[in-house]
């Protein structure tokens, strides 16, 4: 009570520091609001469990020269190709700027007979063709994408079509000589 | 006008209390309506129907319906051969859908024809273009929750479009599918952000309607009403108007529901979910396939930005232009009866969306309608192209340089003289 007489009496009510005080209210009660977002927005993001599964071994000893296999990883598949000679030749012998995404192909192998990618199109996510046997594998002999015509080369690299990247390169070690661990 | 005296004491009671009576008397019988609408202006009341019955059906369904990649698509399959009348609610509901979209967009064309955009209608329009972005993402999302290869595909496609964006791309589409691929947490979400959407919608609808009923209603003649003459009340003369609509509409929904209840459908999306095989040709639903040609048809880079984040800028460029339109269109003339030359350009601009909608739905390499040599994506190019150009040149250019016709003086004016001269 005292104040409303302080104020409306001789002395001007302190409008800046009244201004300070709600802007400082505003933006702590701001930063609240956002951190109280924040583990709602999170929980939107791979959970445990999914991060967990995150990793996959495949036996490659009865995978014959010049087939290929589709594996699920992280529930997109993995193209692993044994590649001929060749599909190796092939995927050499490109001048590298030639390439949409250049990238040799020896920085996308760890052993040359194994071609190992993720099977995902780079355009928009479609599952390109050409790992079994008999489907069309593109005008670059590796794979080839029916939504909207992209050709993967024999090193899973763009050649023609809307796809902006090389088909990605997973992380993988080799555990023995015929045995790969994904992830 | 005052307000109501209310004779029955229960009424008066309540509507002293919470005046939900007067307001609904306010809205119906006070409400002054131009008394010249014509069938075009049925589709809003129509759309609101749409919107509660998809909500009803809607909650039936979940009754049955199990968000599970392991479950969904064997219980939609349950719900249309065990449920009782399943398959009835199930069909209401796929095809309301589309008739929610053939109803909302003759209500946009109608807009767009009679210059319903302009001021003071801007807030209204507004209003109405994120509903109909609202209607978008629920229509997308509840395509997902069969889980048949289309929803599957059509998710994985629609989803990917935002790792066109740089840096961001690719964590934000990892959050929006909870994981490394559209997979059980992304069916999850789609589940619930279905369920919510259509009461964001609406939400939006009472703020149309509320916009709506402060500016009052547009007329073919594009005219405000300026004296009591020209306007009638809501009700009984438009309930009349809109129930009988309704009738009509309803024998075109049932036609489908109950004859071809697939027809608008695809076929691949009885066909379960398969991460492993993409399905040859991925086509969005036909409501869809005018935006879907948009992003398809940028096929080459401009200033070093790629293809791909272009598609997807003109994609949602389409539609956020919709926003800007009531400054685009110099013309003071609203309706475009009274506008001979921008009418032409109108009928061409609804052309050109049907020749999207066409090239949406065919393979980018194939002949357009057949004719040799003239290829879809060609089309595609061409059409987008008149999309953009109608809104950013002829809509100003015509409106500075068109010479109008004459305005009748009022509503009524206009109704006497159509009615002297048929």
């Amino acid at each position: 009570m005292s104040q409303t007489v302080h104020s409306s009496g001789t002395e001007k009510p302190d409008e800046n520091r009244r201004d300070f005080l709600t802007l400082a209210t505003t933006a702590v009660g701001a930063v609240g609001v956002g951190c109280a977002l924040l583990p709602f927005v999170d929980s939107m993001n791979p959970s445990k469990d999914v991060l967990a599964l995150a990793s996959v071994e495949v036996n490659l000893s009865n995978i014959a020269v010049g087939q290929a296999v589709k594996v699920m990883w992280r529930g997109k598949p993995v193209f692993i190709r044994h590649r001929t000679d060749r599909e190796i030749n092939e995927a050499n012998e490109v001048a590298l700027n030639e390439l949409v995404d250049p990238q040799a192909d020896d920085a996308r192998v760890e052993k040359k007979e194994w071609l190992i990618v993720v099977g995902v199109c780079t355009h928009l996510g479609c599952i390109p063709m050409g790992t079994a046997t008999g489907e069309a594998r593109g005008d670059y002999d590796g794979w080839y994408c029916p939504c909207h015509g992209s050709h993967y080369d024999t090193s899973g690299r763009i050649r023609r079509g809307p796809a902006p990247k090389n088909l990605e390169v997973p992380t993988y070690t080799f555990l023995t000589d015929t045995s790969v661990r994904i992830g | 006008m005052s307000a109501p005296v209310w004779n029955n004491k229960v009424v008066k009671w309540v509507d002293d209390r919470l005046p939900v009576i007067s307001m609904l008397h306010h809205s119906a019988y006070e409400y002054p309506t131009p008394k010249n609408l014509s069938y075009m202006w049925n589709f809003g009341s129509l759309a609101g129907f749409v919107l509660v019955t998809m909500i009803l059906s809607g909650i039936f369904l979940v009754m049955n319906y199990t968000p599970h990649t392991s479950m969904a698509f064997e219980s939609v399959e349950r719900i249309m051969r065990d449920v009782n009348y399943g398959w009835l609610i199930r069909y209401i509901h796929m095809n309301g859908a589309s008739m929610f979209f053939i109803v909302v967009f003759l209500h946009m064309f109608r807009g767009l024809y009679y210059g319903s955009y302009k001021a003071p209608r801007e807030m209204l329009w507004w209003i109405g273009i994120l509903i109909l972005l609202a209607m978008m993402a629920t229509a997308f999302m509840g395509y997902v929750l069969p889980w048949g290869q289309m929803s599957f595909w059509g998710a994985t496609v629609i989803t990917n479009l935002f790792s066109a964006f740089p840096i961001i791309g690719d964590p934000l589409v990892t959050w929006l599918w909870g994981g490394f691929s559209v997979d059980n947490p992304t069916l999850n979400r789609f589940f619930s952000l279905h369920y919510l959407m259509p009461f964001v919608i609406l939400g939006l609808v009472v703020l149309h309607v509320w916009a709506l009923h402060s500016v009052r209603s547009n007329n073919p003649t594009g005219v405000e009403i300026k004296t009591p003459q020209d306007s009638i009340p809501f009700h009984p003369y438009y309930t009349i108007k809109d129930l009988f609509g309704l009738g009509v509409f309803l024998i075109f929904f049932c036609a489908f529901v109950f004859f071809a209840p697939d027809y608008l459908g695809h076929p691949d999306n009885y066909i379960p979910a398969n991460p492993l095989v993409t399905p040859p040709h991925i086509v969005p639903e036909w409501y869809f396939l005018p935006f879907y040609a948009i992003l398809r048809s940028i096929d080459f880079t401009i200033f070093g930005i790629p293809a791909k984040l272009l598609g997807v800028l003109a994609m949602f460029a389409s539609i956020v232009i919709l926003f800007v339109i009531p400054w685009l269109d110099t013309s003071k003339v609203r309706s475009s009866k009274f506008r001979p030359v921008y009418k032409w350009f109108f009928w061409l601009f609804v052309i050109d969306t049907f020749i999207l909608g066409y090239c949406g739905a065919k393979a980018p390499d194939d002949d357009f309608m057949g004719i040799p040599g003239l290829r879809v994506i060609v089309m595609g190019q061409l059409s987008t192209l008149y999309y953009f150009a109608h809104f950013l040149v002829v809509m100003p250019l015509v409106g500075k340089m068109e010479r109008t016709k004459p305005l009748p003086v009022s509503i009524s004016e206009s109704v006497l003289k159509e009615g002297a001269n048929a």
